[in-house]
């Protein structure tokens, strides 16, 4: 089959691999305990390898290289063991920075973007809060104009990074205007006066991910970290929102490749009435059919990738494939757990961890609804359609 | 300081599963890496340039054309140059036939001073060249190097730790020298992604025979060898049945009777 990939990008693949495998599987345990993966240490690691940086420009340190490399990346983070880790990891290098990458000032960039590819500076991103989350035109948190400053006021929930960050990318009511219009992306450095971290929440899964409830309290920071036009964060945002769901993706593909894989290798393994289990056909027929329908997905979120690389708006195409996954990966874990019979419900299987982990996936970065929504939106149908 | 280092192309041993004939592991179209003890050896040839006051890493391999692959990893760690010498006529070479080629490369590319090798390769396993290697070029070789305790380019002096089974030896020589080096060196680095898009567009000289002036002649395998399998033996096997108390009873007078004991 033909591949979309150069030798360059087999070699980064083998570097991320050997990376994956060295430096952040052999920790999965320790950090699921611990609630949290060790972000300074690691993003600094990946960033002397330039790992953060693949497809941003050389000015900033970054590769220079296209969105095929952090395809690359994602492809093998979604091989992880610890899909914490690696959720952790893409929110620094495909929800926090691209926006301040493409769109933020040169003087934003150099004090913000040089270093979070460096792994200098950990990221997340601010977008979500306690009654908004899919509904992102819902948001409440204020960013009042003092002179030269914004000064924040509110609170943001569901943030992976959140007790760990030096900045946040953050989305926030400008002016007085109501739903999508008077909001704006805001760098905000957690070291400012009036940050503080509420909370870190105890989740069902992705538990060596810390994900944080932020509290900002007269937060002032320089109206010279707009990125973009003020009042213009909504729309960068939606961009954004494309790139984060082709993500996750494709990082819940070969996820699904991984656990289907260790499910075909127990099964092999296991043997029951007379014989391996994989040699019984419903248990073989299942896999298959799961195999052919991540192998679909692949191509999609491929697809995708070539849209996004040629600068073509993809929003229909990635929300589907987002969609797909959400629904694919339940699906998938679920399966995995039945074939491992008692041991996918021990934790001394790894495809415990992910059935709990995965889950996330059609909740997060969009939930499926928001992925129906936007859908049905450009299929011509919904509440608003004639 | 001039450094060059051997990097050969190898099978991935961990994945080969299919045999040629029930008793040769084959290699073809099977994935190929760096030599793993290979990779040792850049990491110290790295070092050597960046600590020690080398001047050029030059990666040397001698393999088929898709060994190149296993030059551009060690251009991607940070190697400055690579060159890859590749012939038809080399196919069925041994080790002295490589080593051969390889010391009319090095003299091609002026000598090096310090040449660092990987302790073996993992599919032949000789660790045969750099010894047959340093004879050809009339150098000292430092095998099974631990531990640079101390160069200096000017005075044309080293001073390294060689782990010896059941010990440790500190030895010094003059350069131009041979190494060939073990784990404890040092732990590879990764290949950076600049290293990558780096050895991407960087060229890699490919020399054949001709280049060399070398005649296939003169490199032909001088040991012939062949894989058999050990003869079988014809072995008779009795159950004894009863109790525990029976079977030792029954067992002891075996004994007796075939004058084991």
């Amino acid at each position: 089959m033909t591949t979309p990939f150069t030798p360059e990008h087999d070699m980064l693949r083998a570097v991320v691999r050997d990376f994956v495998r060295t430096e952040i599987d052999p920790h999965t345990e320790a950090w699921e305990k611990a609630g949290r993966f060790p972000a300074h240490s690691l993003l600094r690691k990946m960033g002397r390898l330039g790992l953060l940086g693949l497809s941003y420009p050389e000015a900033y340190g970054g590769g220079g290289g296209d969105y095929w490399f952090n395809t690359v990346l994602l492809e093998e983070l979604g091989r992880a063991e610890s899909l914490g880790v690696s959720l952790g990891l893409c929110v620094h290098t495909d929800m926090a920075t691209p926006a301040l990458a493409r769109h933020g000032s040169p003087d934003l960039r150099e004090r913000f973007l040089v270093p979070a590819i460096k792994g200098e500076l950990v990221s997340a991103i601010a977008v979500s809060e306690p009654d908004a989350g899919s509904d992102v035109a819902a948001l409440r948190t204020r960013a009042e104009i003092d002179g030269d400053d914004f000064v924040i006021n509110g609170s943001k929930m569901w943030i992976t990074n959140g007790t760990q960050a030096d900045f946040l990318t953050l989305l926030a009511r400008t002016s007085g205007e109501h739903g999508a219009r008077g909001m704006s992306l805001i760098i905000v450095p957690t070291s400012t006066p009036g940050f503080s971290v509420s909370r870190k929440l105890d989740k069902l899964g992705h538990r060596s991910s810390d994900t944080a409830i932020l509290a900002f309290d007269n937060v002032r920071v320089p109206r010279a970290n707009c990125i973009g036009v003020e009042g213009g964060g909504f729309k960068i945002q939606m961009e954004q929102f494309q790139r984060e769901r082709l993500a996750m993706t494709l990082m819940a593909i070969t996820s699904m490749e991984r656990a289907l894989d260790l499910t075909r290798g127990y099964l092999r393994e296991r043997r029951a009435f007379g014989g391996p289990l994989l040699r019984n056909q419903h248990l073989y027929f299942e896999l298959a059919g799961l195999y052919a329908e991540v192998e679909a997905l692949r191509q999609l979120a491929y697809q995708c990738v070539r849209s996004y690389v040629a600068g073509i708006d993809m929003t229909r195409e990635a929300s589907m494939a987002k969609l797909i996954a959400g629904r694919l990966t339940r699906r998938v874990a679920d399966t995995c757990v039945q074939f491992h019979g008692g041991m996918g419900y021990v934790e001394e299987y790894p495809i415990a961890r992910y059935f709990r982990d995965i889950r996330l996936y059609a909740i997060g970065g969009g939930a499926d609804e928001v992925m129906l929504e936007v859908i049905a939106k450009h299929q011509g149908m919904g509440p608003k359609s004639k | 300081m001039n450094i060059i280092t051997l990097v050969k192309q190898t099978p991935d041993t961990a994945k080969l599963s299919r045999t040629l004939n029930g008793l040769q592991l084959s290699a073809d179209g099977q994935p190929r890496i760096v030599n793993p003890w290979d990779e040792y050896a850049i990491e110290t040839a790295l070092q050597l340039k960046e600590k020690h006051g080398g001047k050029k890493v030059t990666a040397l391999s001698l393999g088929k054309p898709e060994a190149a692959d296993a030059l551009r990893t060690s251009l991607a760690m940070g190697a400055d140059e690579a060159v890859l010498i590749s012939d038809p006529a080399l196919a069925t070479v041994d080790t002295l036939g490589t080593a051969r080629a390889l010391a009319a490369a090095i003299t091609r590319l002026g000598g090096a001073d310090l040449i660092v090798a990987g302790r073996s390769a993992i599919d032949g396993n000789d660790a045969a060249v750099p010894a047959q290697l340093a004879a050809l070029l009339g150098r000292p070789l430092l095998s099974y190097v631990a531990a640079l305790k101390a160069v200096d380019a000017g005075a044309k002096t080293i001073t390294v730790v060689r782990a010896l089974e059941g010990g440790r030896e500190t030895v010094s020589a003059t350069l131009p020298a041979i190494l060939t080096v073990v784990k404890e060196i040092a732990e590879p680095r990764y290949p950076s992604f600049m290293g990558i898009r780096k050895a991407a567009k960087a060229p890699i000289t490919t020399l054949a025979l001709k280049d060399l002036g070398l005649e296939a002649s003169a490199l032909a395998a001088g040991l012939s060898w062949q894989v058999g399998l050990p003869q079988t033996r014809e072995v008779n096997c009795e159950f004894i049945a009863g109790t525990p108390a029976e079977q030792a009873e029954a067992l002891v007078s075996k004994l007796i009777e075939q004058k084991v004991i």
